[in-house]
């Protein structure tokens, strides 16, 4: 127990250092604007964790980053590094929302999510699937790879967007029918009135407990995690080292398809061109932060949930770029501070 | 009598719950050739480490030149003459000899490096101790013995008088073993001290004036070589009398296990690795594949294993007449491969999965139900694996990467040995382990091979392969100069073909 104890401690503090390294920094940029950083951080947490309103738009920010952060997080475990999550969250978004728009009225309301997730996940699955068969076939790294097919599924979106799917006179689809709407969580709750936050949230969750118990639980995941620590091995124990790579890729691409279900289920209920404004290369930072952990995924999600809501908060202070610098300064701590990704950057044969 | 050079007294030292040092007393006198010797994990580098000041002992007190060190570092040991050549050598690959070597020492001239002076100094260093170096060779194109080499190079550059070497014979073929003992002995000639660490009974027989025993963090003796023998060296090092030579009926062979047919594998566009080679392993046989490193070894257990498969230019496997020439590695173990891989580090263990895990590895299927691993079979299995393996720590939880190479290739071992095989590839599968480890990995090797099982051996050890195999192949350039019997042949024989002549 005090052995397990100890591995969880020393799993926190690399994060936790980051995080109170980038506090300091950002101390020294507030003293700068000539206000109290204790007056600032008090304004962030009121506006955000310690009232109902500022809970619920934390939640509703910390979903997809969840899910960004789940999709790279389990590339990494296999040793591989997916910065495509734009391009698969782009084509995941735009699948579940085409779905959404042309399923039939009648369609109950649970099989119009369950329809539209999975049409989520395949799409972004194919476009992580891309670069892992690359990979697999011809050893290309997947980093570049990824990072062009970001520009590629973006044009592509765009132009299927702009010939054939968009409502006149706007960038974005057609509404998806109201059976494929997610239930706003303040349904349940109605403390979160008049927030965004809705059951994507508790999917979110759910698929990452779902990641932990693949990686961790299953022969599978035993099989990825050999592949991620030492492909050869996992080859010499017969480990099919190219199929765990491409199954990754699709997975993590699948994942990635998931970051636009609340805003495309549970928010605007269509898909719209630059939506995401780089929540797939966010899901780097939540994945690094988070240790490539399911749980450690979720805590940093909601950090950076916190971050980025409390940054609108504090903007009638300082500039909210304050907070994007806060953001920033704990990727580059977290980042230099972890050696998974010059391991894989190393690894790039 | 010879004055003490350096007196260890009654030094303790723990991590944590593991008492590595336990009240060991030694003393090195001036220009001898001290051996230490124990098992793995008896605390032999853990006691240079607190010499040369990397840790500091929680009891106990270092002495050098009858002075008494109080605080002990690299820094200090360094002043007093103290070097230390480490296992795992520490040197940059891209760099020449002279950059390596002067690393964290530059002399300048201005603001340049002064790389002239040092590759003077080197050049002598070189000549006066026999060491064959180039000071202007970038270390990447020198071979491992050469690498070595340069590490005791740097040792000297620093002045030293003492030389630790931690088991530096480990990774050396039997050739670079002999020019590394003349090494230490120029060294000697010219009033060094060295305090040499190792496993290998006839290296210390060869190359000590006295020898340590420490056996579980504690010192068991102080001896004169020349008054001793490897089987009392043995037994005091494992505590019970230990066979040295492995023993064996005569074979009883059955029928062809493993055929082998003009197998051809390529190593870069037009050089072959691995030249035609045709051999078969009958059941209840030993096939030893004896030659230099790098003739074809690997190759050979990577094409049989269905690895890199994309050398292999031409040739057939069967297995009791089957064709695998065409199977995944996981097919080929399902039909009877097992495989100790020569390199355990990178082919054979998951570094940072603990034991139970790399105890189910290439075999996680068996333990698994719908789609979840059964972590409570697999618990009983490595707890099992680990009692009857003599794993140590006998921990379940441990990460592999924590344990000892012994206690790490014991997880290899104690994993394929489990597998129902037919035909198992024993690559190196002793090596860096402890002589009671050894004797007890030869005896599951033998105790296999009396079962009906195909073996092929694979060693750096000619002392290994002969006393193991039944036959004998000797690899030299990807070709197989000769098969012989190996109770028809000996060490000598053996190092010829080695190096290439095909009739001796
Ligand atoms: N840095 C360390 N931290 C914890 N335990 C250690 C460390 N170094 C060695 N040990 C433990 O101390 C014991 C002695 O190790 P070592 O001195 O390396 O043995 P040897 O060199 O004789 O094989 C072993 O049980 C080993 O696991
Ligand atoms: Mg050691």
């Amino acid at each position: 127990m005090d052995k397990l104890n100890k591995k969880i401690l020393i799993e926190f503090i690399i994060p936790i250092f980051a995080v109170l390294l980038a506090l300091i920094f950002s101390d020294i940029l507030i003293l700068i604007y000539k206000e109290s950083p204790l007056k600032i951080y008090k304004l962030l947490l009121e506006g955000t964790i310690f009232n109902s309103y500022g809970i619920g738009q934390v939640i509703f920010k910390t979903t997809p980053l969840i899910f960004s952060g789940l999709a790279v997080a389990f590339a990494f475990r296999t040793g591989l590094f997916n910065i495509g999550g734009e391009g698969q969250l782009y084509m995941g978004t735009f699948v579940t929302a085409v779905i959404g728009a042309y399923l039939p009225d009648s369609i109950p309301r649970f099989l119009a999510v369950i329809l539209c997730l999975l049409g989520g996940f395949l799409a972004g699955g194919l476009i992580g699937f891309i670069p892992g068969f690359l990979k697999a076939k011809t050893g290309s790294h997947e980093v570049i790879n990824t990072i062009m097919l970001n520009f590629i599924v973006l044009a592509f979106i765009n132009y299927l967007l702009v010939t054939y799917f968009r409502v006149p006179e706007t960038l974005h689809t057609k509404e998806i029918i109201s059976n494929a709407h997610l239930a706003r969580l303040s349904e349940f709750i109605p403390a979160l009135d008049s927030t965004y936050a809705s059951l994507a949230f508790v999917i979110a969750i759910l698929t990452a407990i779902v990641v932990y118990v693949i990686l961790w639980k299953t022969k599978f995941g035993y099989e990825l995690r050999a592949v991620g620590h030492n492909p050869e091995a996992a080859a010499t124990a017969g480990i099919n080292v190219k199929k765990c790579i491409m199954m990754s890729m699709a997975i993590s691409g699948g994942l990635a398809g998931l970051i636009g279900l609340n805003y495309v289920l549970g928010d605007k209920y269509y898909f719209e061109e630059g939506f995401s404004s780089g929540l797939g290369f966010m899901g780097i930072a939540v994945a690094l932060l988070g240790r490539n952990h399911p749980l450690g995924v979720v805590i940093a999600a909601f950090l950076f949930g916190v971050l980025s809501e409390g940054g609108l908060v504090i903007n009638a202070v300082v500039p909210k770029e304050l907070v994007d610098i806060l953001q920033a300064i704990v990727i580059i701590c977290v980042v230099a501070s972890t050696t998974e990704v010059r391991k894989i950057l190393a690894r790039g044969k | 009598m010879a004055e003490n050079i350096i007196e260890l007294k009654n030094i303790v030292k723990r991590f944590g719950k593991v008492l590595a040092n336990n009240n060991i007393n030694i003393a090195v006198r001036k220009g001898e050739v001290h051996a230490i010797v124990g098992e793995n994990g008896a605390g032999k580098s853990t006691l240079m480490k607190i010499l040369y000041g990397l840790y500091h002992p929680d009891e106990g007190q270092i002495i050098i030149n009858g002075e008494t060190i109080i605080k002990n570092s690299p820094k200090n040991a360094v002043k007093h003459g103290i070097g230390m050549v480490h296992q795992h050598f520490m040197l940059i690959p891209p760099l020449t000899v002279a950059e390596n070597v002067i690393l964290g020492m530059e002399t300048s001239k201005g603001p340049f490096v002064d790389i002239n002076t040092a590759n003077q100094r080197i050049k002598k260093l070189s000549d006066d101790f026999n060491l064959h170096i180039d000071p202007s060779k970038k270390i990447e194109d020198l071979s491992v013995g050469e690498n070595q080499r340069v590490e005791i190079i740097k040792v000297l550059y620093r002045g030293a008088n003492i030389l630790i070497l931690d088991e530096p014979t480990a990774v050396l073929t039997p050739k670079e073993v002999e020019d590394f003992f003349k090494v230490i002995k120029s060294l000697i000639a010219q009033g060094k001290t060295v305090i040499i660490i190792t496993h290998k009974l006839d290296e210390i027989m060869e190359i000590s004036d006295r020898i340590t025993i420490i056996k579980h963090g504690e010192t068991v003796d102080t001896i004169n070589t020349k008054d001793t023998s490897p089987k009392e060296i043995a037994r005091m090092m494992v505590g019970r009398d230990v066979l040295l030579q492995a023993e064996k009926k005569v074979a009883q062979t059955g029928k062809v296990i493993l055929d082998v047919k003009n197998l051809s594998v390529t190593k870069s566009k037009d050089v072959l690795a691995l030249d035609n080679l045709n051999f078969e392993i009958k059941a209840g046989e030993v096939l030893g594949f004896a030659g230099v490193e790098g003739n074809g070894q690997t190759e050979l257990i990577e094409a049989l294993m269905g690895l890199n498969t994309e050398k292999i230019k031409s040739g057939k496997i069967l297995l009791e007449g089957n064709d695998l020439s065409n199977s995944l590695t996981k097919e080929r173990l399902e039909q009877g491969f097992s495989h100790i891989p020569e390199d355990r580090h990178k082919r054979g263990l998951v570094l940072e999965y603990q034991n139970s895990d790399n105890l189910i590895l290439g075999q996680q299927h068996n333990f698994t139900r719908t789609g979840l691993l059964d972590r409570i079979g697999i618990d009983e299995h490595s707890e099992r694996l680990i009692k009857e393996f003599d794993v140590r720590p006998p921990h379940k939880e441990v990460l592999s990467g924590g344990l000892s190479g012994g206690n790490q290739q014991k997880i290899i071992i104690a994993r394929e040995f489990f597998r129902k095989f037919k035909f198992l590839i024993a690559a190196q599968p002793t090596r860096g382990v402890d002589i009671g480890a050894i004797e007890f990995i030869h005896k599951q090797i033998i105790k296999a091979r009396d079962e009906g099982k195909a073996i092929l051996l694979v060693s750096a050890e000619l002392n290994e392969i002969i006393s193991l195999s039944d036959r004998i192949a000797v690899l030299y350039k990807g070709k197989i100069v000769k098969i012989v019997d190996a109770d028809k042949t000996n060490k000598n024989e053996l190092g010829m073909y080695m190096t290439g002549a095909s009739n001796g």
